[in-house]
């Protein structure tokens, strides 16, 4: 049993099921990332953990003690929102006391809160300002201290970095990291950005249509994802889906693809089981970085691939330089380093890390377990 | 030259412009002249409106027509003035306007920030009671007034102008509201705050400007409301605008042309001047409430 | 195991109160509209005369309403009155509206000069324009008095011209709020529209024409609203202006109603006239309505 515990909740509107058997348990100090495409019921599910929406049918229970139906005052749960809703007409320091003087927190103790949050954010001189006078980054900063103020058993995060501009967004990344670590507060962030899911949480539940399609680490979710839609939605530039069949060569399994021109090529699996699949179709996947040109390839790999490939399109990026060809049909993109030397319209000798490979059942979709 | 306008990006010779102008200001002289006509005519002796010019200044300047319509003339049998409608009508739409602006504010919380099923139905129902015409109300309310011990009396008259005042001001503020961010209410609950914690700490001190366009459009309806105060009120409600239409179609005696317009005159002066004062809020609160449902 | 839920008593309040609050608004509402809606439409069947009685006539009552002159006469006033007024009031409200918006010098002055009639009470507005247009005293007397003697303006003495008295005041009144309506329609046009078309050569009357005006549906579709419902409601004006008269020339049908109703001792009679105009309101409005609060759930 976890510190936070989500066992079975479903939720519905009316007929339609927004949200199947979610099963959670969130330990203490755990920092729980909710990841999926907009209305896959990751933020329904936020709120109900908050109070804000009901339960259709399971249990959501702090520390032992279930909390559906708790008003979400009592909950002991703080929120950071995406508008970060801050009270326009209070001034800092009025809205981040504002919940304690609701539960009946004596003003000494308000202000001592106050003034250790203010100055652990770095917002002690704005305290006096009212929201509308406050940058992106400083309003922020404001809505989660409000959040800290109350130092609640759970910290629940909507979203609240999309509001930023790029560069706001990755140092308040940082920023939230940092207090993570030295706060060691329980934490369930809410976030459609797969590299904020990945750099932020020790766990990740990636959500789609309603279903947690797989909860793990970052690295188990990005090295062994449970489907084909957790492998292309965590991830950027996506992995690389493509047709292939099984064949053995040699006793072992090979997948079998068509380059760029159309020959046949063959590459070994490092995984041994897809010999049971031998003859049958699969979807491949490899993600860009297990395709480059020889020089970057991982060393550390017991099963680098040679691989020729007429190249379609180069993009360099500054760090890296991303490379278009043509696998079976499909655009396939490779990253390379950034000076690779890789012509468009010419073959080029990418070298290929299989085994990082993963093979999917195209009838299931879900990836076959090594 | 043709100057090119920021607002439209549309360039305009001189020769249409100065046409323009030209329609602008008779359109202008057009919805001024019937009131410069009230006013000059309102300080004129009556001998000189019915032997004289109605658009000439007055030779002699006479404020006798005003104290004669505020204090003296003869409203149905009574040689009163409007002086006591006057007043009637201030007991009347204080109460009403304070009353159906505060349940507006309340229903329109309620409507956009704790939706239940069935709410825009409900929201439909009240908002199409804006559009009826009344009188398919009058006979059942002429009888509930009277069952209700109200027939004839102010309160009465601000019972029925709250009830059909209700649905523009919870419209007015439903439509504000809903454009306040749902997240802010989200987070006072989660700080603690109940239904009218949040509504008095959050919502209030941010509704000014929705608070004083559903207070002057109620000003303005019920305090020019006639229909209402002719069928419901009686010697000691009714509103200045029945005695002003007494005073006015009275069959008997002279027609005093200038105490009719000094009458007129003092019968708009309330609501011209909200208007010049809190004018632009009321145009923007008319624009927000019937552009968009 | 995880201890039972403790749905407290504040929180169950919580859930409820909303609705608490709101009930006695909807209730009045219920009782006071939708309950003597259905109290009149009941009346309109029955043999009321001077005071409300319950035996069922059917359709009697509408039966005589559609035989009476004086209903007749109210119908085609109100046709006449509800088309010219709302086309003209939309007409000079556009123009005013975009003449307005070619950044003319003293909009700030204008803008409220087109609107303040619409501060004032139909009575007074009646008032004002009763006295205006009397030939005896006002624009026909003026007139004379300037030399042009054989000038003749009696419109409000004359049965067939004494309803468009009763639209010009109306006009008077309501056309600069309709101005205001189109002219927030036109603020709202995105200005690179405009300019994208004049790069495709638009003149400036096709620019208005194709590209503006289509634009303003919305404006169009809520002053016709407003208008329609003002028009059929329209009673304190007449009652100001001509009193119906002369003779029954500028009778509609909100005057008809109450006529009937309480000085003729037709109650059946007067409650089915109110049926059918808010049959002819509810015509318009529910469909608009319903459009508009259906939109966003």
């Amino acid at each position: 049993m976890g510190f936070l515990d989500i066992s079975h909740v479903t939720k519905s509107y009316g007929n339609v099921q927004v949200l199947h058997e979610v099963d959670i348990a969130v330990q203490e100090g755990e920092f729980l990332v909710l990841v999926g495409p907009s209305g896959c019921g990751k933020s329904t599910l936020l709120n109900m953990i908050a109070g804000l929406e009901a339960i259709s049918s399971g249990d959501i229970s702090i520390k032992g003690r279930v909390i559906n139906g708790v008003h979400p005052s009592k909950r002991n749960i703080a929120m950071v929102f995406q508008s970060y809703a801050l009270y326009p007409n209070m001034t800092v320091g009025q809205n981040m006391t504002f919940g304690l003087e609701m539960h009946g927190t004596p003003k000494p103790e308000r202000d001592r809160a106050l003034a250790e949050v203010a100055k652990l954010l770095q917002i002690d001189h704005l305290l006096d300002r009212k929201p509308g006078q406050l940058s992106g980054g400083q309003r922020q900063r404001v809505a989660m201290g409000r959040a800290l103020v109350r130092n609640p058993d759970v910290f629940l995060f909507d979203e609240p970095l999309s509001n930023l501009d790029a560069k706001l967004r990755v140092d308040m990344r940082t920023e939230i990291k940092k207090l993570h670590q030295k706060l060691k507060t329980t934490i369930v962030y809410v976030t459609h950005d797969q590299i904020e899911a990945m750099t932020l949480s020790t766990r990740i539940a990636v959500m789609n249509k309603g279903y947690v399609q797989q909860l793990g680490t970052p690295k188990e979710i990005y090295d062994t994802p449970a489907n084909l839609f957790v492998a292309t939605f965590m991830g950027s530039p996506a992995m690389n889906i493509l047709p292939a069949k099984v064949v053995m060569q040699d006793g072992a399994p090979h997948a079998e693809i068509a380059d760029a021109d159309g020959a046949r090529r063959l590459l070994r699996f490092s995984q041994a089981n897809l010999a049971g699949w031998a003859g049958r179709d699969i979807l491949l996947g490899i993600r860009p970085e297990a395709i480059t040109d020889p020089e970057g390839a991982d060393r550390k790999s017991a099963n680098i691939q040679p691989f020729g490939n007429r190249v379609t399109v180069t993009e360099p990026a500054g760090s890296d330089t991303y490379v278009t060809m043509s696998l079976s049909g499909r655009d396939v993109i490779a990253r390379m380093r950034a000076d690779a030397a890789v012509v468009p319209g010419q073959v080029f000798d990418f070298a290929v890390n299989m085994e990082k490979a993963v093979a999917f059942d195209p009838a299931t979709e879900l990836r076959i377990p090594a | 030259m043709s100057a090119v306008t920021q607002d439209t990006a549309v360039r305009t010779g001189r020769v249409t412009r100065t046409f323009i102008y030209l329609v602008l200001l008779l359109f202008a002289l057009f919805y001024l002249l019937p009131f410069f006509v009230m006013l000059v005519n309102s300080v004129k002796p009556l001998a000189e409106i019915t032997g004289g010019n109605m658009m000439a200044l007055p030779r002699t300047w006479t404020f006798e027509p005003w104290h004669s319509a505020w204090s003296t003339a003869q409203i149905g049998v009574e040689p009163t003035g409007l002086k006591p409608y006057f007043i009637n009508s201030i007991i009347m739409v204080v109460p009403a306007v304070a009353i159906s602006t505060v349940l507006g504010a309340l229903n329109g919380y309620v409507l956009t920030k704790w939706r239940f099923r069935g709410d825009t139905w409900v929201f439909g129902l009240m908002l199409f009671s804006c559009f009826i015409p009344f009188q398919i109300v009058l006979i059942p309310m002429a009888r509930m007034l009277g069952l209700m011990g109200l027939a004839g009396s102010t309160p009465g008259l601000v019972l029925v102008h709250v009830v059909y005042g209700l649905g523009f001001t919870t419209l007015y503020f439903r439509n504000y509201y809903a454009a306040f961010p749902t997240e802010l209410v989200r987070a006072a609950m989660i700080d603690g705050a109940g239904f009218f914690r949040i509504f008095w700490r959050i919502m209030l001190p941010v509704s000014g400007p929705i608070a004083v366009v559903s207070v002057i459009w109620q000003f303005t309806n019920i305090w020019n409301d006639f229909l209402f105060g002719a069928s419901f009120g009686d010697q000691d409600s009714q509103p200045m605008t029945v005695a002003l239409n007494n005073l006015v179609n009275s069959s008997t005696g002279v027609k005093e042309y200038n105490v009719h317009f000094a009458g007129a005159i003092l019968a708009a002066l309330p609501t011209l001047f909200v208007y010049i004062v809190a004018g632009r809020y009321f145009v923007r609160g008319l624009m927000a409430g019937s552009v968009k449902g | 195991m995880a201890a039972p839920a403790e749905v407290d008593f504040r929180t169950r309040l919580q859930d409820s109160l909303p609705r608490l609050v709101l009930a006695p608004s909807f209730a009045a509402t219920l009782l006071f509209v939708y309950g003597f809606i259905l109290f009149t439409v009941y009346l309109s069947f029955t043999g009321s005369k001077m005071l409300p009685n319950f035996t069922w006539v059917g359709l009697e009552n509408y039966r005589k309403l559609w035989a009476l002159d004086a209903w007749w006469i109210a119908i085609s006033n109100i046709a006449v009155f509800a088309t010219l007024y709302i086309v003209i009031c939309t007409a000079i409200g556009l123009t005013l509206a975009i003449f307005l918006d070619q950044k003319i010098r003293g909009e700030g002055l204008l803008r409220p000069i087109y609107l303040y009639p619409m501060a004032l009470s139909f009575i007074v507005t009646g008032t004002a324009w009763k006295w205006f247009l009397d030939p005896g005293i006002g624009l026909e007397h003026t007139m004379h008095l300037w030399g042009w003697e054989s000038f003749s303006f009696t419109w409000i003495k004359d049965r067939n011209m004494a309803i468009y008295t009763i639209v010009l005041a109306a006009v008077w009144q309501t056309s600069g709020f309709v101005m205001a309506m189109f002219l927030a329609g036109l603020r709202g046009i995105d200005n690179e529209i405009l300019k994208a078309a004049q790069i495709d050569g638009a003149s400036n009357w096709q620019l208005y024409r194709r590209i503006v005006i289509p634009m303003l549906r919305p404006a169009f579709l809520s002053a016709f609203v407003i208008l329609f419902h003002l028009a059929i409601k329209s009673y304190d004006l007449v009652i100001a202006l001509t009193g119906g008269g002369p003779g029954r020339a500028t009778e509609l049908p909100a005057t008809f109603m109450y006529s009937y109703t309480f000085t003729r001792n037709s109650m059946g009679i007067g409650a089915s006239s109110a049926v059918i105009m808010l049959m002819t309101i509810a015509a318009i409005m529910v469909p608009y309505l319903y459009a508009e609060l259906k939109e966003k759930p």
